[in-house]
């Protein structure tokens, strides 16, 4: 059975549809990125896949025992939590609040955890300071962290990538794979970036209106769409 | 000085009234601490406005025991003011001011159609923390514990939820339950707090020890820790001040807290500096 399954889900925002009759499904070890232009809904879809917005229409199941709190999240960045007053090691520490159940207080292998995760992003140095006082590309480190300590199945990106430098980009995507290939972590991302995903993804779905595709990244790179805004990405670069 | 101060704590009412402003305060300035951060403050303000209507409405109708009825009002009026604000921003902060205004002004009229403007109403809108009885100080001591040890066992959760209220529902924590929770113990500190500091004040013992640990402290645990000791510390002092000159004791808890908030924003804006000093070097 599939671990997420997706069947005719549709998306709307006070009546403004944004989504409509999607079908897909990921399964166990897959890695997926959703593309598309900005707009197209692919946070939207994040969100309800997470549970955070319920769809208008259709149906999206869990399968596989998959447990909410065996969920890492990276959010895109909303403005209103950058001026936080947290250190850096507190907020990536709430990420193993999932682990905790009612127990009420972390215990050593929480901690122990937090630091693990903190020394995979290379973000030691900057443990002990505030969480506001850093740059964009910081934060994004740090809340991958937490959502690193949060995942035990399955990890959801949204944008993971957006405000990093190239050499952390890079990086990034290799600790990703790493935790695909490695801890059989399921990976879904949403990207801006048709290239990387080409080259990372196990499979593609690309939210595109009516000229929706999913389907294996072999595949991708064959179809219209995919040959058409592959191609052109290429060009660009 | 010394003199006047242990003439001060030879009183009894004194003392009553340092025990149950710094509880309340303390109280109120961990709550205050998750409220400000979630923009939630104008819940605590709305929250003593309705509790001065309900207490006012259940004095009328029973003289004796006007807190047992207030409180449960507050509390469902704490969780359907979380609601409104949880559904829609701006929106949210009109409803909640039509909603205080309106309690405000059906408790006003409640009052004088029955008993009066008397000292009682009079105390719930300005405060009055000398005229604390035992049993006020029993309520308020009971309150503090039930405050103080569910923040302590809830306290990362708490963070959590003020933190990132997306990710922990995402990641498999019942987010809705610890709203919930923060708008139970803040109507109950309201409710509480009010006899003491006045509808008119205790909303700023809820914002001001947040706001001004805020400008120094950098990590959660240090603007929780640092948020109840300004609130105590502003309580005692308030209360000396106005024993010794014999001002309004909810007013000059506020003066205190005033005072307080911008010697932590100067010292917050130069270390500020100083900082991006070092780190431009
Ligand atoms: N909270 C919201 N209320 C109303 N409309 C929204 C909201 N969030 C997103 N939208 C709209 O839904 C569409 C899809 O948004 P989103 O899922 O964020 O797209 P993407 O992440 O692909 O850029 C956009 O047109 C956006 O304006
Ligand atoms: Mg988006």
């Amino acid at each position: 059975m599939a671990l997420i399954k997706c069947e005719n889900v549709s998306f709307s925002y006070e009546n403004t549809s944004v989504i409509k009759n999607l079908n897909f499904e990921v399964n166990q070890g897959d890695y997926l990125c959703i593309v598309g232009e900005n707009g197209s809904g692919k946070s939207t879809l994040i969100k309800g896949i997470l549970g955070l917005k319920s769809a208008a229409d259709g149906k999206i199941t869990r399968g596989d025992g998959l447990k909410k709190n065996e969920t890492g999240y990276l959010p895109q960045q909303t403005p209103a939590q950058k001026d936080f007053p947290a250190s850096v090691y507190e907020v990536v520490l709430s990420g193993r609040l999932n682990s905790r159940g009612l127990k009420p207080f972390y215990s050593k292998t929480d901690k122990q955890s937090a630091i693990d995760n903190i020394k995979r992003l290379n973000i030691e140095h900057l443990a002990k300071r505030s969480y506001r006082d850093l740059s964009g590309g910081q934060q994004q480190r740090v809340l991958l962290a937490r959502a690193l300590c949060a995942s035990k199945k399955i990890l959801l990106l949204d944008e993971p990538v957006t405000g990093l430098d190239p050499i952390v980009t890079d990086d990034m995507y290799q600790l990703i794979e790493e935790l695909n290939k490695k801890e059989n972590i399921t990976i879904i991302m949403v990207s801006h970036d048709i290239k990387s995903s080409v080259k990372y993804a196990s499979h593609i779905l690309h939210l595109n209106g009516d000229k929706t595709f999913f389907g294996t990244t072999d595949d991708y790179i064959k179809s219209p769409v995919g040959k058409y805004f592959f191609a052109e990405d290429i060009q660009h670069v | 000085m010394f003199d006047t101060i242990i003439t001060m704590f030879s009183y009894e009412f004194f003392r009553r009234a340092v025990i149950g402003g710094s509880l309340i305060a303390l109280c109120a300035a961990l709550l205050g601490v998750s409220l400000v951060l979630k923009r939630y403050s104008m819940i605590g303000d709305g929250l003593s406005h309705v509790g001065f209507g309900a207490l006012a409405i259940a004095a009328a109708v029973n003289a004796a025991a006007p807190l047992e009825i207030a409180i449960p009002i507050v509390i469902a009026a704490a969780f359907f003011l979380l609601r409104i604000s949880e559904n829609s921003k701006i929106k949210g902060d009109s409803a909640i001011a039509i909603i205080s205004t309106a309690s405000l002004a059906v408790g006003i009229t409640v009052a004088t159609m029955t008993t009066g403007m008397n000292t009682d109403i009079n105390s719930y809108l300005f405060g009055s923390i000398i005229a604390m009885s035992q049993k006020d100080i029993i309520i308020c001591i009971i309150l503090s514990i039930i405050v103080i040890i569910m923040y302590i066992f809830f306290y990362n959760k708490i963070f959590a939820v003020t933190f990132d209220e997306s990710f922990a529902k995402a990641t498999g924590t019942k987010a809705n339950i610890y709203n919930m929770i923060i708008a139970f113990l803040t109507a109950l500190t309201v409710t509480v707090g009010m006899k003491m500091m006045g509808s008119l004040l205790i909303s700023s013992l809820i914002i001001f020890p947040a706001i001004t640990s805020m400008r120094i402290c950098k990590r959660f645990k240090t603007v929780v820790i640092c948020s109840a000791v300004i609130a105590v510390l502003c309580s005692v002092s308030g209360l000396i001040l106005s024993y010794l000159y014999n001002s309004p004791t909810g007013a000059s808890i506020v003066i205190t807290n005033v005072c307080l908030l911008i010697i932590f924003s100067i010292v917050g804006n130069i270390s500020d500096k100083i900082n991006a000093h070092k780190f431009s070097k």
